[in-house]
């Protein structure tokens, strides 16, 4: 029987598989998002900082930052429940993917975004669902918030195209 | 009108998220404006290709937006996003600088609607279309 792995080695294997497919994409680090993980679930964090200022006299936060945020969390969220699954099934060589061998990323089709409040001078939160996750189009829903989750600022849905299947050392 | 061109430009160059992805408004019309916005490699979304994050981009056409309703001849005081759909047609080609368009085509007493275009340099074959809905403060005073 086969004992089951140290739990700290399962943790370095995720960790490190979720910060190369994160530290791969240079405008998450200049928005300076990070992704806080438990299991398989993810909260995108944003600290602030004042260059994501839209409207310097109220303060708010710029509506393209918010958009940009929401997108953010969306596609890192839908990546990585496929790369999860890859993981998990054994499908996807953890080294490579340490060395940064990540599979192509999915591509927005279209994104849409519900400001429901101003965003405040503050950190915040996002978490992606995905609702649908098909082998050509998937549909994943995003909500932000900041002091309060029950009190979201903005909520996006985002469809996108699916990388082409390039399992099995395909190009 | 160049001296509204002057002013615009300056006030999109205070707000902080536009300055730091070096935004630049090169026309504002009654009800429209384009900005401008040059390729950089912090921007980028796919290492692998160099195409501008889809992110960047939605922030180009909310500030090219807003701007459209703040130059309606209706004079907001000021604007917010409401909603925003962005329907992304294609990559952005890489090295290229995105020009976006705006145009506030219809206003209410309280609410603007715009429809903007992205383009590269390519400027037949948008990368980007979106239409949005925008809050409208009118300026107080006696009812027109």
């Amino acid at each position: 029987m086969k004992r089951p792995e140290p739990v700290q080695v399962i943790k370095s294997r995720r960790d490190t598989a979720l910060a190369a497919l994160v530290g791969a994409v240079p405008y998450i680090e200049f928005l300076g998002i990070r992704f806080d993980r438990r299991g398989d679930e993810l909260t995108a964090w944003l600290p602030y900082s004042e260059m994501l200022i839209g409207n310097p006299s109220l303060p708010a936060l710029h509506g393209g930052v918010t958009a940009s945020f929401l997108e953010v969390t969306a596609l890192i969220g839908l990546a990585w429940s496929c790369l999860w699954d890859d993981l998990e099934a054994g499908r996807i060589d953890p080294a490579r993917v340490a060395a940064g061998q990540l599979p192509p990323l999915p591509k927005t089709i279209d994104f849409t975004v519900d400001y429901l409040r101003a965003g405040l001078p503050r950190d915040c939160y996002a978490r992606a669902t995905v609702n649908r996750s098909g082998r050509r189009f998937a549909s994943v829903q995003v909500e932000a918030w900041q002091d309060n989750h029950a009190r979201p600022f903005a909520l996006g849905s985002v469809h996108c195209l699916m990388p082409e299947d390039t399992q099995d050392g395909g190009a | 009108m160049t001296d509204i061109l002057t002013i615009a430009r300056q006030f999109i160059q205070a707000l902080p998220f536009s300055r730091a992805l070096a935004m630049e408004l090169t026309e504002l019309g009654a009800g429209s404006a384009t900005i401008t916005m040059p390729w950089d490699a912090r921007l980028v979304g796919d290492p692998a290709t160099g195409v501008l994050h889809g992110g960047a981009i939605s922030a180009l056409m909310d500030t090219a937006s807003g701007a459209s309703v703040m130059s309606h001849p209706a004079a907001p005081t000021s604007t917010a996003t409401l909603d925003l759909r962005i329907d992304y047609m294609r990559p952005a080609t890489p090295g290229q600088s995105i020009t976006a368009r705006a145009e506030c085509h219809h206003v209410t007493r309280s609410v603007a609607f715009v429809r903007v275009t992205a383009c590269d340099e390519d400027t037949a074959r948008p990368v980007a279309m979106g239409t949005g809905a925008f809050t409208l403060e009118r300026p107080k005073g006696p009812a027109a």
